[in-house]
């Protein structure tokens, strides 16, 4: 297809524009990060000099590290534990048989339309009555078992030729090494979209650890900044940009690394 | 014989059953056993701890219907999810057509459409927040710039809630782009090479080819913002804690309210039994139409 | 005591005890030796008796009721390279399958050297199997891959290394061992999963259409190399194929299987020549066998109430059917059959063509040299039926070749 320059100029503009407007907050976001607060009650969008000041008041006058690192250990873990029963669950739905199988899946796949919103009264009584409250296993046990990973691990166990199996009957690879050494090695790309989308997931959950949280211990820097912009409202808005470009800083790695995944295998394990 | 299947699966059924009682325990716990909760404690009076007096039946639910405050929260939601879902979907469709151009440094553009993925609700809502700000946010210059009488969004009634369908559009926008994108640049060339043959206009190709090949993925996309859009709380938490006058209050903020500033836990679980059940019905009507169309789905 | 100062008693009881242990030593040598002997030479019968492998009565029914396999009996011996054929979906698969154990039948055992092993699982049956996808791992190198069973079973990394350099100058890739299957030609992937058959040291070897994912001329290469191979190696191979051709330049004994049943069992040639009833005959040779429904009246058969053949095949009056491979008609100006020249096929070194000789019939005729004919030319021709094949009109063999012989 021949397409004039100017038509292709056209649409070039037109993108330009379109990423310009979606991307306007965070240009104006990033741009009170590094403005003085003089520069800022004046009105101004734009820094009248560069400065960084706001970031290291981030790292230094407030919590922003603690709640970080929260954040760090509670999605790193539950990533990894989402991996691991995910996969174990697939496994199990995919290449072993057994009793009532069908009905287990069937009861796997209906968690995936209860909201949680509608189960956090329960489950914060449930914490409450545990006496787990402000501690990490609040915040990530109830997000351990996904429902969501397993489909979206069985999907792609499925694509596992059947000869690979029977080769590795033939073998004699037990259950163990014929997970290791040919299941997970097979699915590793569908494997790194789950554990990168549960990381970001759990790295921006919002509600839950709102609630389950009353002081600072484990807070999480979602939680930390909503107390951020509560504590400094209107006052000083370089301070509160600064954290949250600081917080999205890991989110928008991921995307950026997996957005390639994120495509092929979001589509896959949802839609199919 | 029938010897030999028991002894296939005699050993696979410990292994099975094993391997699947992690996550069973987890989400007996923390999603069977608090659903069911949820149920009970919708048809019980309970005390200022959440604690169940006892069974009124549906006095909860019937209560909720002829309040105010419900009834404008779950009015408010209902044209909440519509706008909001409509407007991403056709935001993110618009950027996925123009996205799937082959123009030199593309790659780029659609890393950017697509980055509010990964931006998550406070952040969004922090960011809009100051973009609603009535003394310094960019609205008001553009207001003033353009000549206009100040809005006071976040305070306004009916702005309010524009403006918190605005911050949710922004944020979904990534997701149902990256998807639509998929599905429009999986369409086979040659359908376009006919049309072009054939000198089928723009709005031709679009209505005759695009739009229908896509149609699996739109539906999907539709349902899974609507899903999503339900169950908004952070936006309403940050921008409006579901002010003004309730205007914002939407349904699961409704629910948080109730439940944990004002302690009625029978009156929140009764909601929350509602918000289930329009969950679970529009996850029901997507599974029913994409096994209907399994057809559809295994040509993309 | 005995020999107490009495030299020669002591002299002669050396003597004796000299003797008794000189020949209690050949005896016990000799013991040892016949034992030895005796148990290599049953260590060697087990092994030769290892590679026989028998089905008996196996069925096997799938959940929806269908059945797949109805009693299949054979006697695969060792070191055969032995083939099943069939139509798709005939079960040949499911036999392999069977035997290696990923499935479970419903009746019927399968022994291997006379030890029952349809209860085992597939590891314990001593086999191993080249698959029609090859069935590599994707991450893996080809060295890899080919070790894949022994690194899973642990085998010393020296051990494993040398029977992989065996192995993989066998199947000459030894300058493919780094790469990664994805880089390799079809051709050269199979070799991997030949290869990675052979590395185990079973002596038996299932292949499913293990090259028909490759194209016509590899293909004809790799029939070449893995009869060879197995030949060299004296190894047992079953192998699946929907292909006649492979079936007839490969095997040594062949299954026919149509729809879960066994058809006929044979060599090659036995199958060409005699074939059990006209699917087998329908099955093998290229243009297919042509099956004439004739009358037997008068010492000859009746065709079409047209044309007669004479012969001194001794059977009741009545219907049959005539089978004549298509090569075994020869074209002649004043032939005892004739029909309208329907469809041509010149193939250079020779021509196929099809006759109408009326009533709906057609005639297959294959002669090797090329024919400057056209369509409707009226083609007289005269069958060598002392070739032809007859089959009871249900299909059964009657009779092969010399029998029916004739005279024209
Ligand atoms: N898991 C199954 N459930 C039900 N029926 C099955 C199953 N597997 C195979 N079959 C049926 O068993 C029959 C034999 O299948 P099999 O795979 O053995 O055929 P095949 O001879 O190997 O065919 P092909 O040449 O196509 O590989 C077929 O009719 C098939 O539909
Ligand atoms: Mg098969």
């Amino acid at each position: 297809m021949q397409t004039s320059n100017v038509k292709k100029g056209f649409r070039l503009a037109t993108l330009i524009v379109l990423t310009l407007l979606l991307l306007l907050p965070l240009f104006v976001g990033i741009s009170l990060s590094l403005s003085s607060s003089q520069s800022i009650a004046q009105g101004h969008l734009l820094p009248d000099h560069l400065e960084f000041a706001n970031y290291v008041k981030v790292f230094t006058s407030t919590s922003m590290t603690k709640f970080l690192w929260h954040s760090f250990i509670i999605s790193g873990s539950v990533m990894i534990g989402q991996v691991i029963l995910s996969i174990m669950a697939a496994y199990a739905f995919v290449f072993l048989e057994f009793r009532f199988k069908k009905a287990a899946f069937i009861l796997f796949l209906s968690t995936m339309m209860l909201p949680f919103e509608a189960q956090i009264i329960p489950n914060f009584a449930t914490m409450r009555d545990l006496n787990l409250l402000n501690t990490y296993a609040a915040i990530g046990l109830p997000f351990l078992a996904s429902a969501f990973g397993t489909f979206m691990m069985k999907t792609s166990f499925e694509q596992i030729p059947t000869a690979l199996k029977q080769l590795s009957d033939i073998e004699g690879l037990s259950h163990f090494q014929f997970a290791t050494r040919v299941v997970m090695p097979y699915t590793k790309v569908s494997i790194i979209t789950f554990a990168l989308y549960s990381f970001l997931t759990n790295w921006n959950m919002y509600l839950w650890p709102l609630i389950a949280t009353t002081n600072d211990n484990v807070r999480t820097v979602q939680i930390g900044l909503r107390q951020l912009r509560s504590q400094d409202t209107a006052s000083n808005w370089g301070l509160i940009m600064a954290a949250i470009i600081v917080s999205v800083i890991p989110t928008l790695l991921i995307i950026f690394l997996g957005q390639k995944y994120f495509k092929k295998g979001l589509t896959n394990g949802v839609i199919k | 014989m029938k010897k030999a299947s028991n002894l296939k699966f005699r050993n696979e059924s410990a292994l099975g059953w094993l391997l699947l009682l992690p996550s069973f325990i987890i989400l007996g716990i923390f999603v069977f056993y608090p659903m069911l909760k949820t149920f009970f404690l919708s048809t019980q009076l309970t005390d200022l701890m959440g604690n169940p007096i006892k069974f009124i039946g549906f006095k909860n639910f019937s209560n909720l219907f002829t309040s105010d405050s419900f009834m404008t929260s779950f009015t408010i939601t209902l044209i909440f999810v519509f706008f909001s879902t409509l407007l991403t979907l056709v935001m993110a469709y618009l950027m996925a057509m123009s996205a799937s151009q082959k123009i030199m440094g593309i790659a780029v553009f659609r890393t950017m459409f697509s980055s509010t993925m990964g931006v998550s609700v406070t952040v969004a809502s922090i960011l809009w927040l100051f973009m609603f700000n009535p003394q310094i946010g960019m609205f008001s210059k553009i207001l003033t710039f353009l000549h206009l009488p100040q809005i006071n969004f976040l305070s306004d009634p009916t702005w309010s809630l524009v403006a918190i369908i605005g911050t949710t559009v922004w944020m979904n926008l990534g997701f149902a782009f990256l998807i639509l994108l998929g599905a429009i640049q999986a369409i086979p060339q040659d359908l376009y090479q006919v049309a072009d043959l054939d000198g089928a206009s723009w709005l031709m190709r679009l209505r005759k080819i695009t739009i229908p090949a896509t149609s699996p993925t739109i539906f999907f996309v539709t349902v899974v913002t609507l899903i999503n859009a339900f169950q908004t709380f952070g936006q309403v938490d940050i921008l409006t804690s579901g002010g003004p006058d309730y205007h914002t209050n939407l349904l699961v903020y409704a629910i948080y309210q109730d439940a944990f500033v004002n302690h009625s836990v029978g009156r929140a679980s009764a909601q929350s039994v509602i918000l289930t059940i329009i969950i679970m019905l529009f996850t029901m009507i997507q599974f029913y139409v994409k096994n209907r169309k399994g057809a559809n789905y295994a040509n993309e | 005591m005995l020999y107490d100062g009495d030299y020669r008693s002591y002299n002669a009881f050396f003597n004796l005890y000299v003797i008794v242990m000189t020949s209690l030593h050949q005896i016990v040598t000799i013991i040892l030796l016949t034992t030895i002997i005796i148990m290599t030479s049953m260590a060697f019968e087990r092994v030769q008796l290892y590679m026989t492998i028998e089905l008996r009565h196996l069925k096997k029914k799938y959940d929806n009721g269908e059945e797949v396999l109805t009693d299949i009996n054979a006697t695969i011996e060792n070191g055969q390279f032995y083939i099943l054929v069939g139509a798709s979906g005939s079960g040949k698969s499911t036999i392999l399958n069977a035997i290696a154990g990923f499935i479970p039948i419903n009746d019927g055992t399968v022994v291997i050297n006379e030890k029952d092993v349809t209860q085992l699982p597939p590891k314990d049956r001593n086999l191993s199997m080249v698959f029609q996808n090859y069935a590599l791992m994707p991450n893996l190198t080809v060295a890899e891959n080919i070790v894949f069973g022994l690194a899973a079973r642990h085998t010393a990394k020296d051990i494993q290394q040398q029977k992989l350099n065996d192995v993989l100058n066998l199947v000459h890739l030894e300058e493919y061992k780094n790469k990664k299957p994805g880089n390799l030609s079809g051709g050269q992937r199979q070799r991997v999963s030949l290869a990675r058959a052979l590395v185990s040291d079973a002596q038996i070897i299932l292949m499913d259409e293990p090259l028909s994912n490759l194209d016509a001329k590899l293909r004809a290469e790799m029939r070449k190399e893995i009869r060879a191979l197995q030949q060299q190696l004296g190894i047992t191979v079953i192998y699946v194929t929907h292909d006649q051709t492979e079936a007839m330049t490969m095997g040594d004994q062949v299954m026919v299987l149509n729809k879960g049943k066994i058809e006929q069992i044979g060599s090659p040639l036995e199958l060409y020549n005699a074939p059990a009833n006209t699917f087998v005959a329908d099955f093998f040779g290229s243009p297919s066998i042509n099956l004439l429904d004739v009358k037997m009246r008068h010492n000859s058969f009746h065709l079409n109430d047209q044309f007669e053949m004479l012969t001194n095949v001794d059977i009741d009056e009545g219907q049959y059917i005539l089978g004549v491979r298509p090569e075994n008609i020869v074209i002649s100006e004043n032939g005892a059959l004739r029909g309208e020249l329907t469809h041509i096929e010149p193939l250079g070194d020779g021509t196929n063509i099809e006759v109408n000789i009326g009533q709906n019939q057609s005639v297959r005729i294959k002669v090797s040299e090329q024919l400057d004919l056209t369509l409707g030319d009226v083609v007289s021709f005269n069958v060598l039926i002392d070739r032809a094949l007859l089959f009871t009109p249900s299909g059964q063999l009657l009779h092969t070749g010399k029998s029916v012989s004739a005279v024209i």
